[in-house]
């Protein structure tokens, strides 16, 4: 009986055990889950800004338009309806605004009562008018066609330059700019990184003494432990400014205050994953080289790099994902302005700082909001093909052996 | 002349050596003055403000005065609610993999996933926390919801350090303990769990430090932006330091008056990282020493 019970026991011990085992499985199948979920909606949602109507005149031939030429309408950039595949007439833009050059107060109402009335009327007069107002206001006997706006496509969304996700009349969301920016820092941080990083490896793994090492390590791990946000804040009052006297800029914020904070945040990562590889050189092949009359240094560049270097291409990857995916330190000195970056000394926004400074904001369920679970898609796919380039790496480095 | 030319090979072969070793030798030490000038200099800034006023009141005048209170109770109210929650899970999914797990597919899976789940970006565990705890599960914007986030982003870290311990133990104290009639469990926690335990300890405090400064996974999940009052229960929202710290040094009502705040918030931040990491490096030297004179 007692023996039963024991049985028992363990059988129930190892059951917890293997359902603890099953949680980070059951968490990534889960964020998979909800975030291409709310992520993908974006395609199916229409642009035009939430609760408004765009709408033209009956017998216009336009009745869809991309959410891209609304924006270069209403920036008076397209002027012609040709250009969008209507008559060669010029686009005559109205916002609700515009209301009180067409009618007085009184014929619109106190209450606005008569408003839907009004702009039934104006938009049946105007043959030409490309009308942006608010859906309550749509008359129920609307004259005109309201105008459908093209639901995002990938292409769109991808390669779209424009990210403006709360504009008026249509949202603009397209992230080239955004990942551009991301990929832009984030190859300025291993610049900066790597060969500090490998330097230091080197030094930690072949020529400090074991006191020197002992004093090395902790600072490394220290560096991996302070917080993002320290580094953010530090960037933002010392390297900020600093890059701002430095290169005489109008503001410090820029790509490479982001580069030199990332670069030092990937630091611990090259080091410690670089070390490790190097440590792995069998002593044999080290003693044959210097045997042979090499060197410490000769050995060093020409047995022991090349025998660890798929381990100092992993300390890379693993570097450029963790600056890919940083977010408080990069919203803090990055200056966050949506632009394609072509210098160092210029603003950038990155992924993770616009998801981190714009979900707040975006109403729930609306297409801003499911633009940035998509771009948090992406920023999950980036760092998945990572680890996955890195397991692959260290599985053939095995193989090899 | 023969002998000339190796000679003069041989100089430039040592020559090459001291300078590719002065380089490295300098660029390893200028790793470590990074880290002194960033310690350095916060630690400078925010000692002037340090004072038991400042660790125990509630801030006042639009977070340029007063204290920081309300955020230092709230991340510690965070730090304990995500280790309840990954310390057993992520210590118990390490025995799994490493002592129960046969080398099966599923295994593998495991390990992946794993890996994978150490390199989600924190952001994008803060948008799982927020459809998922604060949404789907109903808790709303609470500490409940954010130490469940925090603990999902230490679980990997948890599960590693548990894993690198278990490896360390020699194979034979197993089997002996086995070949002794111990079931597996008993095996597990009575002969290898105390062994590997300093060194789960020493990687559990490290991560413990990891958290506490963490802002990207709270920002959606629970940090309010200003709440000067402490939580009565765990659905309520509290203020958070890294994201007091962000908010003060970015967006508060005024930035240039609440500078010497923020320097302090980071001071306290620095300190429990310094204090963690001090910690921990004394565990191992202790746990070292006993273990040796065993």
């Amino acid at each position: 009986m007692k023996r039963y019970f024991h049985n028992l026991g363990e059988k129930l011990i190892e059951g917890l055990i293997t359902i603890s085992g099953t949680v980070t499985s059951i968490t990534v199948l889960l964020i998979v889950f909800f975030l291409f979920k709310e992520g993908l909606g974006i395609f199916s949602q229409s642009p035009v800004a939430e609760g408004s109507v765009i709408a033209v005149h009956q017998n216009n031939p336009v009745k869809e338009l991309k959410a891209a030429e609304v924006k270069e309408i209403f920036d008076q950039n397209i002027t012609n309806w040709k250009e969008v595949g209507g008559p060669n007439a010029p686009i005559k833009l109205f916002s609700i605004d515009d209301i009180t050059d067409y009618y007085t107060e009184e014929q619109i109402g106190a209450n606005f009562e008569h408003l839907p009335q009004r702009l039934n009327e104006l938009v049946a007069q105007e043959p030409n008018m490309l009308a942006f107002f608010p859906e309550e206001y749509l008359a129920k006997d609307f004259k005109g066609h309201r105008i459908e706006l093209a639901n995002v496509s990938l292409g769109d969304f991808l390669l779209g330059r424009q990210w403006y996700p709360t504009i008026q009349p249509a949202v603009q969301l397209g992230v080239l700019s955004l990942i551009l920016g991301t990929l832009w820092v984030s190859l300025g941080a291993i610049l900066i990184a790597l060969p500090l990083g490998l330097a230091s490896a080197i030094y930690l793994a072949e020529i400090a003494n074991p006191k020197v090492r002992n004093i090395l390590k902790p600072v490394i791990e220290l560096l991996a432990g302070i917080p993002s946000v320290v580094y953010g804040f530090f960037g933002l009052v010392v390297i900020v400014p600093l890059i701002q006297d430095v290169f005489g800029l109008p503001v410090g914020e820029t790509a490479l205050a982001g580069s030199i904070v990332l670069g030092i945040m990937a630091l611990p990562t090259i080091i410690s994953v670089s070390e490790d590889a190097m440590r792995t050189t069998p002593r044999a092949m080290k003693e044959a080289s210097l045997a042979l009359g090499a060197n410490k240094w000769q050995t060093i560049y020409k047995v022991i790099i090349p025998y660890s270097i798929s381990g100092i291409s992993t300390a890379a990857i693993l570097g450029i994902g963790r600056a890919i995916g940083e977010t408080m330190a990069v919203l803090m000195v990055t200056g966050n302005a949506s632009v394609i970056p072509h210098t160092f000394l210029e603003p950038v926004r990155t992924i993770p700082a616009t998801i981190a400074a714009e979900l707040g904001e975006a109403p729930q369920g609306g297409i801003h909001y499911q633009a940035l679970f998509a771009l948090g898609c992406i920023l999950f796919l980036m760092t998945l093909a990572i680890n996955l380039t890195v397991d692959f790496v260290s599985a053939k480095k095995k193989e090899n052996r | 002349m023969a002998f000339g030319t190796t000679s003069s090979s041989h100089k430039s072969k040592h020559l090459a050596q001291s300078a590719a070793f002065f380089i490295f030798r300098l660029l390893s030490f200028s790793v470590v003055a990074i880290l002194l000038v960033i310690l350095g200099f916060i630690l400078v800034q925010g000692i002037s403000v340090i004072s038991w006023e400042f660790l125990t009141e509630m801030p006042r005048e639009g977070m340029t005065e007063g204290g920081i209170f309300p955020a230092l109770v709230g991340t510690l109210c965070l730090v304990a609610g995500s280790m309840l929650f990954a310390f057993p899970i992520g210590i118990l999914s390490g025995i799994y993999i490493h002592e129960y797990a046969k080398d099966s597919w599923f295994k593998r899976f495991v390990k992946l996933m794993t890996n994978n789940l150490a390199g989600v970006p924190s952001i994008v565990f803060g948008l799982f926390g927020m459809t998922l705890f604060v949404n789907q599960f109903g808790f709303g914007d609470s500490i409940l919801a954010g130490s469940l986030t925090l603990g999902l982003l230490a679980l990997p870290v948890v599960i590693r350090t548990t894993e690198e311990s278990l490896k360390a133990i020699d194979d034979s104290f197993r089997i002996g303990s086995l070949a002794l009639g111990a079931t597996k469990w008993q095996t597990v926690s009575r002969v290898v769990l105390p062994m590997a335990f300093p060194n789960i300890i020493t990687g559990l405090i490290l991560s413990i430090g990891r958290v506490s400064g963490e802002t990207a996974p709270i920002l959606f999940t629970v940090a309010a932006y200003f709440l000067p009052k402490l939580p009565t229960s765990i659905f309520d929202q509290v203020m958070a330091l890294p994201y007091h710290l962000y908010v003060i040094s970015t967006s508060g009502t005024n930035i240039e008056a609440s500078r010497a705040m923020a320097y302090g918030t980071a001071f306290v931040l620095i300190l429990i990282v310094l204090l963690a990491n001090l910690l921990a490096n004394w565990l191992r030297r202790y746990f070292g020493k006993k273990v040796k004179m065993n």
